[in-house]
């Protein structure tokens, strides 16, 4: 048991250090989020009038908080591929601590790597108008590093199968569009029309935003574009519930994944 | 070793492995001694990688049993990986981090503790000489140096047995020999079984026994001397004005098969340095030039499947084809 939990440490240690060690990674993190907020969200506040105090941009940023956070996370799987193609991932698989221990160091190595990538999102605040308690800032953490660890293992378990770099890149492709339109990253969920919220309010990842939301903006602040089940509004509680068990189940399967692993 | 008795450090018992309808390992069984560099000599696709694979347990077996270090390679597998180094067939290095960083990693996952660990990474390094360049990474190396890498590393955690997969594919001559000195000081210096593929026949030479694999079965095993002996005599190869009238007189005088490749003939004999005199005060034809030469491993291939062990392109290897047909065919007359 010390022996794979020490495992787990230098597997997650080895994603930190390559991530330090490649630092231009970190600034090409800002290209998105700032064609998303700055461009994006200036236009459509253009067309939108402010509602209780709030501009679409406040809106927005918590959502490309989120957008970032996930689409980090889920790409932290290529690096499994990466160390298929580039043979290190045999030095890992022989090792002698437990598969178990290699998904849950790279599922916490990604997760750490994403949840950074969302707090440098942070410089935002300004541009932003938001007020961030520090309270709510340590929250953030905590849902970043939730949301992060759900979306890594969904990418772990995709990487455990896919075997080459472009149907990876490709399939993430696919994935990750419809993760991130059909959530509350940039519309309130109650004023879309029925089918298409029924279709958010199935997507796990919605709830991650949504608390990420709570936690920016505040939860009064944040009620009018909250998610209503049966007319009861979500909690950040039963999101971060909601984002457990389907990080919960996609860790497992991550799991399951590596150990049949050849 | 300081006792008699010769332990076993590997045993290899009725082993199975299929992928869907192809038997890549058909039913073998073998032991590896402790101490020892075991060869394992054949073609591409033989077998020998995946045999590799389940003996460190990155394949489980279809059938049979693997014994290493006394454990068991399906039911005790981190025990085992515990007792093997690996160098793989194909780079497995991060060549996005130093070399230091590699070996702090393998020491990490191999439970070495760090104040062992520091001490013991420096030794290796500076065995394998990359202490000065401890610092830059590894994409930066040439292919020798990350071989040397990777040897080291697998020294690391101080394995009872070291598996090479052709640990000098891919390499030019002169890094191949270097790779070579290494690994045979290595063998001096520490107590380790070796457990060598290779389809470089000059390379399986310097294994204490090998065993030839073929079509996923061990098809000979033994040392390398007495696996040439079983060639059964020198290769010789004459040049001559007439070929045609030399192969009838060899046939005539000495009842011997020899092969005609353009103005060369080719023949084996038991005992080369006799026989040449003889044919030379003999010989009635014109003479050009004589030479001989010791059977070699890949003379053992080809007697054992009747094939090349790496397709060459030429003369050389068409000739050995032919000859080898002959040879399956006509029972080789006069040869043994």
């Amino acid at each position: 048991m010390r022996r794979n939990l020490h495992g787990v440490y230098i597997i997650w240690y080895r994603d930190i250090l390559r991530f330090w060690r490649d630092r231009a990674r970190m600034f090409s993190s800002f290209g998105m989020p700032i064609l998303f907020l700055v461009i994006f969200g200036s236009g459509i506040a253009s067309i939108f009038p402010e509602q209780q105090g709030f501009n679409y941009i406040a809106f927005m940023y918590p959502g490309i908080i989120s957008m970032v956070v996930l689409m980090s996370a889920i790409m932290s799987g290529v690096t499994v591929v990466f160390d298929r193609e580039f043979g290190f991932l045999k030095e890992v698989l022989v090792a002698p601590i437990s598969r178990t221990a290699v998904a849950v160091g790279k599922a916490l190595g990604g997760a750490t790597i994403s949840s950074f990538q969302g707090l440098l999102m942070l410089v935002f605040i300004p541009f932003a108008k938001v007020d961030i308690t520090v309270g709510n800032g340590f929250m953030l953490v905590g849902l970043m590093l939730l949301l992060s660890l759900s979306l890594t293992s969904l990418g772990l378990l995709l990487a455990a199968r896919i075997r080459s770099m472009e149907a990876f890149q490709s399939i993430m492709q696919l994935m990750v569009f419809p993760l991130v339109f059909v959530s509350p990253v940039m519309f309130p969920v109650e004023t879309l029309p029925g089918w298409l919220a029924t279709i958010v309010k199935i997507n796990p990842v919605s709830y991650g935003v949504d608390a990420i939301r709570q936690a920016v903006m505040g939860v009064e602040a944040s009620a009018p574009f909250g998610i209503y089940l049966f007319d009861y509004r979500m909690s950040i509680i039963l999101d971060v519930a909601v984002v457990a068990l389907f990080g919960g189940i996609m860790l497992a399967l991550a799991i399951r994944a590596f150990r049949v692993q050849e | 070793m300081a006792d008699d008795e010769i332990k076993d450090i590997i045993e290899v018992k009725r082993l199975t492995k299929k992928f869907g309808k192809l038997v890549a390992v058909d039913d073998i069984s073998f032991s590896v001694r402790q101490g020892e560099i075991f060869g394992f000599l054949g073609p591409n696709g033989a077998g020998k990688t995946t045999t590799i694979n389940i003996l460190c347990t990155l394949m489980r077996p279809t059938k049979g049993k693997v014994i290493l270090n006394g454990y068991d390679v399906v039911k005790q597998s981190n025990q085992v990986r515990q007792s093997v180094g690996l160098v793989f067939q194909d780079p497995s290095l991060d060549i996005k981090l130093s070399a230091l960083q590699n070996m702090q990693f393998h020491a990490g996952v191999y439970n070495v503790p760090s104040k062992v660990a520091k001490k013991r990474i420096a030794s290796v390094l500076k065995m394998v000489d990359l202490w000065d360049r401890r610092n830059d990474t590894v994409q930066t190396y040439s292919g020798g140096m990350r071989r040397r890498l990777e040897i080291g590393r697998g020294l690391l955690h101080f394995p009872k047995v070291l598996f090479l997969d052709e640990p000098t594919l891919g390499l030019d001559p002169q890094t191949r020999s270097h790779i070579w000195d290494y690994i045979l000081d290595l063998r001096k210096r520490l107590d380790i079984t070796i457990f060598l593929t290779t389809h470089y026949m000059e390379e399986a030479n310097v294994a204490d026994r090998i065993a030839v694999i073929d079509h996923g079965k061990v098809i000979a095993l033994d040392t390398p001397e007495a696996l040439k002996q079983m060639v059964g005599g020198d290769v010789i190869t004459l040049q001559t004005g007439n070929p045609e009238a030399a192969v009838a007189e060899l046939k005539e005088k000495h009842n011997i098969e020899a092969m005609v490749e353009g103005q060369s003939i080719h023949f084996e004999v038991e005992n080369g340095e006799k026989f040449i005199p003889k044919l030379v005060r003999e010989f009635k034809g014109e003479l050009q030039a004589v030479s001989m030469r010791r059977p070699t491993l890949d003379d053992v291939f080809l007697k054992l499947t009747g094939r090349e062990i790496r397709e060459e392109a030429g003369g050389q290897a068409a000739f050995k084809r032919a000859w080898a047909v002959r040879q399956a065919g006509g029972g080789g007359r006069g040869f043994h």
